[in-house]
Order: C-alpha cells, then structure tokens, then sequence
C-alpha cells in the first residue's frame, strides 16, 4: 500500500518540526516512520503517537522534543517551555560569555601580520590574568587553548596492541602467520601489550557572577576540550547544574559558546555550588563511573551550606578517579583557602591549581597527562 | 528463520506477560514494531527496571534462543563475533611439518564462533534473540563495528568473506547511559526509555514475580519503595528488582516485621540509609 501524499507531507512537517526543538531527523528517519505508521492502527492517535516517537526518538531528551513537535503539528496544546527562556530577558543574558571577533580595524590583515610580533603578544598573553583580556586578546589566545584542550590524561585499557618488546602475553595471531612461513615452526615470537586510552574526563564550571571574568574563557577551554577529545563531559553551575556536553560539542566555537549560554538559566547569578555537586552526584553518577578525572573550575564562593559541599566533595571524591580543583583565585601568591566553601572542599580534593591565565590552564594539561 | 512478527501490539504484549513481564503499552509497542520493522531495540532506563528481562521473557515466550552478549571495557571483534584456536593452528602446523597452506588454516575447522557469530548463522529453523547487554560498557571501536551488524545484519571475517543472517534476529540492546552512544548507533535502533511503574503495576508485578506472597507485603513494599522514589537526594534509588528481593525478605522474616531492619535489600549506599533512618521516612507502613 503506498502512503498517502498527505501523510508523508504532515511526516515532513513532524520531522522539521523536531528538528526545530533539536532532534535529529533524516530521510532514513523520515522513510522509517511511513514504515511504522503502516503497522500500526492508523485511527489510533495515541499508537502512532507511541511509533513516531519510537522511530524519531533516540535519547531521553529527545522524547520531549518529539511530544512537543508532535503537538506542534497534529494539535494538542501543551505549555510553551522555550516561552520561559524568553521571559528571562536581557540582562541575564549580558553577563554570558561573548567569544569575540577583533574589530575590523585591529584584525590583522593577511601579509602585514608579522610572526615575531604575534609570538611576543601571545607570550605576554599567557601570564595575563583572564579577567583582563580584551575582546581582541581573547580571540588570539583561541588557538592557544584548543592546543592545549588535545592534552589529557590517559589510561590502560583492557584492549591490547601489538607492542614491539617483550610483554605480558604472546601474539598468537602473528605467531602463527609467521609460523606458516617457516614450515610450522613458531620461530618468530610476537607480543601484544594493553592500550593506552583517553580516561574519562569531567568539567564542572562555575558561572555564578563572582566567577564571571573568568567563565568565559574557561568556557572557551571546555568547549576546545569537549570538541577535541573523546570521552569528556562538560557541565556548568550557579545554583543549579546544567549539562553542556552537547551544546559545547560541534565545530564552530562561536555557536557551541552561544547554544551552552542559551541552556545554562542560572549564568551570573549565586553560587550552591553544594546542591550542584549534590545533582551531579546523582542525576549523572553513571556518567562520571569509575575512573573519571573530576575537574571543578570555581572560586569557591559558596552561598550554600558548607556541610552538604563536603559531604557531596566526599562522595565525589569516593566515586572519581581523581578530584582536581581549579580556582582563579589560587594565582595570588599569598591565596589561602579561607571561604567557609573552600574550606569544606579542599581536604577531598587531589589538587588545587590556579586556573585564572593559559599558562595555569598548560599546568593543567601538565598535571592532566600524569594522571 | 526470524522470529514470526507476533500480529499485533497487544500479541506482542501477551508474550512478555506470559513470562510473568507486565509491559506498558508503550514497551510492548516499541517490542512489536523492532519486530515488524526488523529494526534493533535500545532500551534506557534506571537500574533495576528490568531492561535485560525483556530480551528474556520475549525469548522464552516465544520459544527463540536467547543469544546473550554481556559487553564490558575492552570488549572487541575476537570476544564478539569469532576468533581462531591459535593452539590448535599451531599444533596442526607442527604435524604437518608445514604442509598446510593459508586456506586450510584458516578455515572452519579453526574457527571459534563467539555470541554474534552464532546468531548470524543460527539455522532457518531456530528463531533468535540477540541480547547485546550494556553496551554503553564498551567502547566506540565496539560500537562502530556494531553498526555494520545492526544495519545489514552481516559481517566481514576477511579470512573467511561476508556472512549474512539468513534472516535478521530480533535484536534488543540495553544501556546504564554510563555515556552517551553514538549517534550512528542510536539511529539504527527503535529507543524505548523503560520509566520505573506505577504503584498499582509494581504491585502486580510483585505478586508475578514472588508467587504466594501475600498482598498485605506487597502493598507494604510497594508503598515504601515509592516513598523512598520520592526522596530525592538519595544517591541510589531502589529499582523493581529491589522491589522483588525485598518482598521476598520480607516473606522469609515475617509479613509484620518493621522494614527498617531489612533495609539493606533496597539501599546499598551508606549515606542513603543514614538518611531513611534520620528522617523515619518509612514510619506507618
């Protein structure tokens, strides 16, 4: 039975639909709901419901895409979320992290642009504290971050590689194709040894507003980082906890930047970071697993309550391969972890770095490749 | 041979419930359309809400033989899908004195079939179910080589050629979401988020699943793990499977005893049952 023309065009119309919302919809997708639709009773709304949503759907974020693009197509109110977004308004919006583009005037253009200059500018860039980067020294240490972004740390898998020196189990494999070459005797020994794989890492940013200056070049950092590497999750905070990853992931920097400010509601408000690391403890438990490097960028000014900070910095530290603080403020020579927040966090943590200019964030990707 | 599309949704249903697996409609949907699109089902869900259990209980009901792929860190083509008896190899090298030639070692006899490999080629009279259990344990090389088993259901040994199932398997994956799958996987799959059940259904699902237990227990049980559901800073929250074993405590201690005591059958992390306790969260049922 070939579908009606009308049933495909309001499936088109489903489909680009849940794309606006953010789902993702093919023509393959497009091809398997007219399959479905078929098998299903088709005067039953809520059957097809249920097969549109099994086809398009493939997270559990998508299914409130698709009810919601559903209702936006076949009818059925439901209450306009993107609604509440807008209400926000501006001024929560001003504080977000603007990547920026140099002002036509100060781009340097194609030839003129000397090397020695550029090297001796992006040299005094890496002492210069985040908070007083102009829009232009932000775009030039770009490059500079999504270098450092690829470092990470690694570790062993239980999948193993040929390796060239003697090691801990034979390669049969080669042993015997080599065997084949001299009459059946195993002369030629081969050995295999455990690969080296990226180890799952965790970014947990502070956005509240006494991080600001900063957050958006840590931001910057993450997203070289959820962009370059496999196997990194990215989440930030104010007084509540938003995962990212997704936003930040994509090719284009500037949008990646754009869509995570879109998802983060709390951006320079106050700071829980408690009840965040609380949420992320157990909404997203699973996701750090075992053997995960944790790695909180935040100043520590806490407004929540310093006990539910140590008890959750103590399961985390419990659950994590490693907990590494990186804290702006710990740049200053004579910083010492004096806020009631710090104070509660500091002895489950592994490391505290300073986090407020490249140079502390090469530290990190030191400090990342021996762990 | 594939497994006979069951007809409808509701036939797909009764199969689950004939093995004592009470789905909701949309669960025994998703079931009937991987089956009637011969399309891999992806079931997410919370621990304990009985994802691996569909597999099951459609195999049995339906009389297929349940292939089962447990998938963990470092898990590849040579635990999957074949391997070669390298000893045998070498030991039937050294007693022909090197009078075997590439084809005849590399042949069938020397060939170690693992999980997947028994499905593809499982006989036209022996329908199957391929159960590729947490694959969020493996890692991206696994999955990707997943991808051209779930699309075409055939795969590539290069010494032997291309094998293809004689006809697809139904084939249901489960996920902890310990990380995200790739997208060319998930788009693969029909996707199915298995949620915990109502009261009323755990209740009947108790009562399957722990037969002759009396109803004054499995009201009780139900009532208290929906209380702890609610409390929403515990780290581990009790599945149905935790549901089970506590109705099964509670059986063999004494339908009246307090459920503080046998605690440690539904929370297993410390601060969680610290916190139960302090705040009498189970007090009155």
């Amino acid at each position: 039975m070939q579908p009606g023309e009308a049933v495909v065009a309001r499936l088109g119309a489903l489909a680009a639909a849940f794309r606006l919302q953010g789902g993702r919809a093919g023509v393959g997708e497009l091809l398997l709901s007219v399959r479905a639709l078929a098998c299903v009773d088709s005067a039953s709304r809520e059957d097809s419901r249920l097969a549109l949503r099994a086809v398009l759907c493939s997270t559990r974020g998508d299914i409130e895409r698709f009810e919601r693009a559903f209702a936006a197509v076949f009818g059925q109110p439901t209450p306009d979320v993107a609604q509440e977004l807008k209400d926000l308004g501006q001024i929560e919006r001003e504080a977000l992290p603007r990547t920026a583009v140099p002002g036509s005037s100060q781009a340097p253009s194609g030839p003129q642009e000397t090397v020695p200059a550029a090297w001796s500018e992006v040299e005094i860039l890496r002492e210069k504290d985040f908070a007083r980067y102009s829009e232009r020294e932000v775009a030039l240490a770009r490059e500079l971050i999504a270098r450092l972004a690829r470092r990470g740390p690694m570790r062993l898998s239980r999948r193993t590689q040929a390796a060239r020196r003697r090691s801990h189990a034979p390669d049969l494999r080669r042993i015997v194709r080599a065997s084949l070459r001299t009459g059946g005797e195993p002369l030629q020994r081969s050995w295999r040894a455990p690969s080296l794989r990226p180890r799952q890492v965790v970014l947990v940013c502070d956005v509240s507003g006494s991080m600001a200056p900063y957050a958006r070049m840590l931001l910057q950092y993450m997203q070289a980082c959820v962009a370059a590497r496999r196997r990194v999750e990215a989440f930030a905070f104010g007084t509540r906890l938003t995962r990212i990853t997704q936003e930040l992931a994509g090719r284009d920097p500037d949008r990646a930047l754009e869509r995570a400010s879109t998802a983060v509601l709390d951006i320079a408000g106050g700071t829980r970071i408690g009840s965040a690391l609380a949420e992320l403890n157990r909404a997203h438990g699973r996701r750090l697993g075992r053997g995960s490097l944790v790695v909180i960028l935040s100043d520590g000014w806490d407004r929540g309550d310093p006990e539910l900070l140590g008890a959750e910095m103590a399961r985390l530290r419990r659950t994590a391969h490693r907990l590494v603080w990186l804290n702006p403020l710990a740049a200053h020579p004579t910083y010492e972890p004096l806020t009631r927040g710090m104070r509660a966090a500091i002895p489950h943590t592994d490391r505290l770095l300073p986090g407020n200019s490249l140079a502390s964030l090469e530290q990190l990707a030191v400090m990342l490749e021996e762990m | 041979m594939s497994l006979e599309p069951t007809g409808s949704v509701e036939a797909a249903r009764a199969a689950l419930a004939s093995q004592g697996y009470l789905a909701d409609r949309p669960l025994a949907l998703a079931l009937y359309l991987a089956l009637e699109l011969g399309q891999p089902l992806l079931l997410e869900g919370e621990a304990g809400v009985g994802k691996t259990e569909v597999a099951r209980a459609y195999a049995q009901a339906t009389r297929a033989r349940l292939i089962r792929l447990q998938c963990h860190e470092g898990i590849d083509v040579h635990h999957a899908l074949y391997d070669w008896d390298y000893s045998r190899q070498l030991l039937a090298l050294r007693a022909a004195e090197g009078g075997l030639d590439e084809g005849e070692l590399f042949s069938r006899r020397f060939l170690l079939r693992r999980p997947l490999l028994e499905a593809l080629e499982a006989g036209p009279d022996q329908p199957v179910v391929v159960l590729i259990d947490e694959i969020d344990r493996a890692d991206d090389e696994f999955e990707a080589f997943l991808l051209e088993l779930l699309s075409d259901f055939q795969v590539t040994i290069p010494e032997l050629g291309t094998i293809v199932a004689t006809s697809p398997p139904l084939v249901v994956l489960t996920s902890n979401r310990t990380r995200e799958l790739h997208d060319a996987l998930k788009r693969r799959c029909l996707y199915h988020w298995i949620d915990y059940p109502t009261a009323e259904r755990e209740r009947e699902i108790v009562h399957i699943r722990v037969p002759g237990v009396p109803d004054q227990i499995a009201t009780r049980v139900v009532q208290a793990v929906g209380r702890l559901r609610e409390q929403s800073d515990l780290y581990k929250l009790p599945g149905v499977g935790e549901t089970i074993v506590w109705a099964r405590a509670l059986l063999a201690l004494d339908a009246s005893a307090p459920l503080e005591e046998s605690l440690g059958a539904v929370l297993k992390v410390h601060e969680d049952l610290v916190r139960v306790h302090q705040r009498g969260v189970l007090e009155g049922v």
